[in-house]
């Protein structure tokens, strides 16, 4: 089955108001592209779950989103994402904060077709008192009480992966996979970009076939847009764009979206690409060392 | 032998891992892990650490002037996921900064000020700070102390579990939270006063009790015995020397001060 699509086709089945889960992880291997894409279309009243960077951080000032589930929306090398700050601060969005591993939880409980994964995690503060949807239960086996993590399923999930076959056979070549494996499975819909396209039988060496974290029958679109991650890293391609990430910054502070959309989004992939400095620019950008 | 406020709060730091046996440590943030490394260089070799990225490694990375992590000593795949599988079980010991800790021990990184739907200033998120602390222990490092930091109501929004009898869950204890000690610029305190009342444990050279206590938004204990906190030793300020090949430590504290103060503290 040939799975190949644009952005724009893969993302048509984004409708108001539906929830949709990003990989990667804050400056990481985040499917940017596809962010783009939404973007430019007239869709709104999102729900997003991530592990937020630019990604959450973009949509919100763009006005894209309703509510972010979230444990932290960061750029590592800049602590707080300035868009995020924004739409935090003036109460633009609302927000169901939780603790990093309550996300992953709820993203197997939804993968898994429970309704929920009791833990202890998040008792005793105020992601408990803050959140009224997450229960706090008794166990039928001991005397203590549980948080109940409600299963966070999504309508469509958006990864990027390394390089994937047309029918969706995908590999993560970067050294950690994060929670993609779990945003893909939780979903009921799955778009993954990647920087490159291969035949079946790349995967032929086992070690490679080990760097598949979910099945293709998982996938509904691969969009193929190398440079796809800018201005987050695609490891062990291009690391992420510390100069690229201080400008959105910059512009954001200085005149919200609009000044960042007008300098660097552009009609298409291409027209951003040519803004931030072309793609040889952006696979030339080195990994970070920490 | 001289040597920094910073490198007397590492060394202070390091110490904290010293009985822990075969945990993961985690230092967040430049100083927290070069005295985690130091600790696992020295005191503690059993001690496990992540490449901040997703190895395991068998000896720690420098915390400064690391051009590739290609080449650094593996010891298996550790991605995020694995991370919690790892916490969870209890087999971690984290120092953390967070931006406001109470009376209780409980700590903030997540927002400042105004309401959960529009907070004065957004911070981090709560991050992994819920589990962390009522899975494993937990050290604090605070790189200036204050009452901004030590607050004296609760923290503005509570991200980590403590010793606060009004939020403890049905079927746990006081003693199942397991906060550890807290490194300051002006002391070394834990949680282990009368009814885990916070702690002074040692002051560094030339601190007062009451410059602590001024700075400080609650009530402090002091231990029996007070004493100063212990300087570096040789091999703990050549260890930073070499895993902090670039000095980034004489940038964490404004203008570097030293370990021993030039001057006498301010009289009463």
């Amino acid at each position: 089955m040939n799975k190949l699509a644009s952005a724009e086709d893969a993302l048509s089945v984004i409708e108001d108001g539906m929830t949709v889960g990003i990989g990667g992880w804050g400056p990481r291997r985040k499917p940017m592209a596809l962010v783009r894409a939404l973007l430019r279309s007239d869709v709104r009243d999102l729900t997003l779950v991530a592990y937020g960077g630019a990604d959450v951080g973009l949509l919100c000032a763009a006005g894209k989103v309703k509510r972010v589930i979230f444990a932290f929306v960061s750029l590592d090398f800049m602590p707080l994402e300035p868009a995020f700050r924004q739409a935090r601060e003036s109460g633009a969005i609302e927000v169901t904060e939780i603790d990093e591993g309550m996300m992953l939880l709820g993203l197997r409980a939804a993968a898994w077709g429970s309704p929920f994964i009791p833990t202890p995690v998040g008792l005793g503060t105020d992601v408990i008192r803050n959140a009224p949807d997450i229960k706090v239960v008794d166990s039928p086996y001991d005397d203590k009480e549980w948080v109940a993590m409600p299963a966070l399923p999504l309508d469509v999930a958006l990864v990027h992966a390394t390089r994937a076959t047309t029918s969706g056979v995908c590999e993560i070549e970067s050294p950690d996979h994060y929670m993609d494996d779990w945003f893909i499975r939780a979903a009921g819909h799955s778009v993954v970009s990647v920087d490159d396209i291969v035949e079946p039988a790349h995967f032929a060496d086992p070690a490679v076939a080990r760097r598949v974290y979910w099945e293709r029958n998982c996938v509904n679109s691969v969009v193929h847009q190398p440079g796809g991650a800018h201005p987050s890293s695609s490891d062990p391609l291009y690391g992420f764009d510390v100069a690229h990430f201080k400008a959105y910054g910059q512009h954001i502070a200085d005149g919200g979206y609009d000044a960042w959309a007008d300098a660097f989004l552009g009609a298409d992939e291409s027209a951003y690409q040519q803004s931030v400095g072309g793609l040889d620019a952006i696979q030339s950008l080195p990994l970070p060392a920490y | 032998m001289t040597f920094s406020l910073a490198e007397l709060m590492v060394s202070a730091a390091s110490r904290v891992f010293d009985d822990d046996g075969e945990v993961l440590a985690t230092g967040i943030g430049l100083l927290p892990r070069l005295a985690a490394s130091v600790a696992m260089r020295s005191s503690n070799p059993a001690l496990m650490m992540t490449d901040s990225q997703s190895f395991l490694l068998s000896s720690p990375n420098p915390v400064s002037g690391l051009k590739t992590h290609a080449g650094q000593a593996n010891e298996n795949w550790m991605g995020f996921s694995r991370v919690f599988d790892n916490l969870w079980s209890g087999a971690r010991h984290a120092l953390v900064g967070p931006s406001q800790i109470d009376r209780f021990g409980q700590s903030n990184i997540s927002a400042l000020g105004g309401t959960y739907e529009a907070p004065k200033v957004q911070l981090l998120g709560v991050r992994g700070f819920p589990g962390n602390s009522i899975r494993h222990a937990n050290s604090f490092f605070v790189p200036k102390h204050s009452r901004r930091v030590f607050v004296e109501g609760e923290c503005d929004v509570v991200c980590s579990i403590g010793y606060n009898p009004e939020r403890l869950p049905k079927g746990y204890e006081l003693s199942d939270i397991d906060i550890r000690q807290v490194i300051t610029d002006l002391c070394v305190m834990d949680f282990q006063g009368p009814g885990f009342q916070a702690r002074i444990r040692s002051l560094h050279p030339g601190v007062t009790l009451e410059e602590v206590r001024d700075n400080t938004g609650f009530e402090l204990a002091v231990i029996d015995h007070l004493s100063e906190t212990p300087a570096p030793s040789s091999d703990q300020l050549s260890l930073m020397a070499e895993l902090d090949p670039e000095n980034l430590r004489a940038k964490q504290l404004k203008d570097n001060p030293p370990g021993v103060r030039e001057a006498p503290a301010d009289a009463e």
